[in-house]
């Protein structure tokens, strides 16, 4: 904050903390518009949801980062060395949300192909394969 | 610091951000200023780098768990309670957590300005009231827990949280309608795939009602509500605890901070107030980090 003076700098932080106030609000509405809570029976896919949240969210984060945390003022050597290292992370959330759903995919078929006969049936704890109904061999 | 760099013998030609022309240490030899900020402020921001790799180790586990299972608590449905006895709520509390916690950082920002002035009152009063942020943070995460694990028995190792995979009929009630006579189960009741369920303890038992699926691949079978995944439960307690950890440690190093500023001792250093800022870093961060574990949990 060297260039600006300290009024300016207070100003500034208002209007930030404003900002970051009326995202999380509409984050919050945007959710359970989504879900059914506002307008019944209104339901929007995860895809859209799930962007619309998530760029929000990166939004709300630059915010933090580049204006309270000061980042926007540090030597451009600083930044890269603190913020390109998190760029990893974006490969793992897609990588790992891939791992997530193949293991999905696994439970189910061997829940289909290992499925005990229709009959009075204990389901066992939902998500995971109870012994009645996975059977080895 | 007299320039030697001239009169060893390795080859310079790679120095960079070195002037040799100037009586300065190279920026990496040792007593330099990489990067133009001290070693206290550098070691914050790389500390806080491996922190945020940690929690998004725990959330990307989170993730990987939850899309992996067939079926998974739906949040708006578990996070509706509110203090004052007030249910189906959702996410009402937890958007009052976040702005609390908003707002301790923004008073964290007035402190480290009021430290930029050297205006030691100005600092002991905005850090005053991050701390009490801080800890009204706190106490809301301890509401929430208290009422998750005595209101509605969920632990790390047991969830009572869960959603239908299927559509059915409900063939017994919860026997809570006349409690809650617009949200209680009855008998007849019907639900379709994907809608949330809480099993209720009746004397420690749990309640698991019988339903019948009328959808499907298993219609006509009678099943028994289960409860849901256990990670569930491990990982929101886990998560949240931690996180609650950083905001504990963050509100202690708050109060050392505030007692230096307040005794003076800030005053006779030679970086003034940037202690402030480096705790201000840290605070900045706890709540980054909650930014995101309430998008995860809470709104996706």
């Amino acid at each position: 904050m060297g260039h600006l003076t300290y009024e300016q700098s207070k100003r500034k932080a208002v209007v930030i903390i404003s900002i970051l106030g009326f995202i999380t609000i509409f984050e919050v509405l945007f959710a359970l518009l989504g879900k059914g809570y506002l307008v019944d029976g209104l339901h929007f896919p995860l895809m859209i949801t799930g962007v619309v949240m998530i760029v929000l969210s990166l939004v709300k984060a630059y915010l933090i980062v580049y204006e309270f945390m000061h980042m926007k003022y540090e030597v451009p050597g600083l930044v890269k060395s603190v913020l390109l290292p998190t760029l990893l992370l974006v490969w793992a959330v897609i990588a790992f949300f891939y791992e997530g759903n193949g293991w999905n995919k696994s439970r189910n078929t061997l829940m289909d192909k290992y499925k005990a006969p229709p009959a009075e049936v204990e389901v066992g704890d939902v998500g995971f394969i109870s012994e009645e109904i996975y059977h080895i061999g | 610091m007299a320039d030697t760099s001239t009169l060893d013998h390795v080859d310079h030609s790679e120095d960079h951000g070195h002037d040799h022309g100037h009586d300065q240490p190279a920026t990496w030899d040792g007593a330099g200023t990489p990067f133009k900020a001290s070693y206290g402020k550098l070691m914050m921001w790389y500390f806080l780098l491996s922190d945020a790799f940690t929690f998004a180790g725990f959330l990307i586990a989170y993730g990987t768990l939850r899309v992996s299972m067939n079926t998974w608590p739906v949040p708006d449905f578990v996070f509706s309670t509110f203090p004052g006895g007030f249910h189906h709520k959702p996410l009402y509390f937890v958007t009052v957590m976040t702005f609390i916690l908003l707002a301790s950082s923004f008073t964290m920002v007035r402190a480290v300005q009021e430290g930029h002035r050297e205006n030691q009152k100005g600092v002991v009063f905005w850090m005053l009231l991050t701390i009490i942020g801080g800890l009204g943070f706190l106490g809301c995460q301890a509401w929430e827990w208290n009422t998750l694990i005595n209101g509605e028995h969920m632990s790390i190792t047991q969830n009572p949280f869960s959603a239908h995979t299927e559509s059915g009929v409900y063939l017994e009630g919860d026997g809570l309608a006349a409690d809650d006579p617009l949200h209680s189960i009855n008998k007849g009741d019907t639900f379709e795939a994907g809608e949330s369920y809480l099993i209720h303890q009746h004397n420690g038992d749990w309640h698991k009602l019988k339903y019948e699926v009328t959808e499907g691949p298993d219609k006509g079978m009678v099943k028994t509500q289960e409860l849901g995944p256990k990670a569930f439960g491990a990982l929101f307690f886990f998560i949240t605890g931690f996180h609650g950890f950083h905001v504990f440690s963050g509100i202690v190093f708050l109060i050392i901070i505030l007692v230096n500023v307040a005794s003076g001792l800030y005053i006779k250093r030679k970086n003034g107030y940037e202690m402030v800022e480096k705790i201000g870093l840290y605070w900045h961060f706890v709540d980054l980090v909650w930014v995101f574990v309430f998008l995860v949990f809470y709104l996706l």
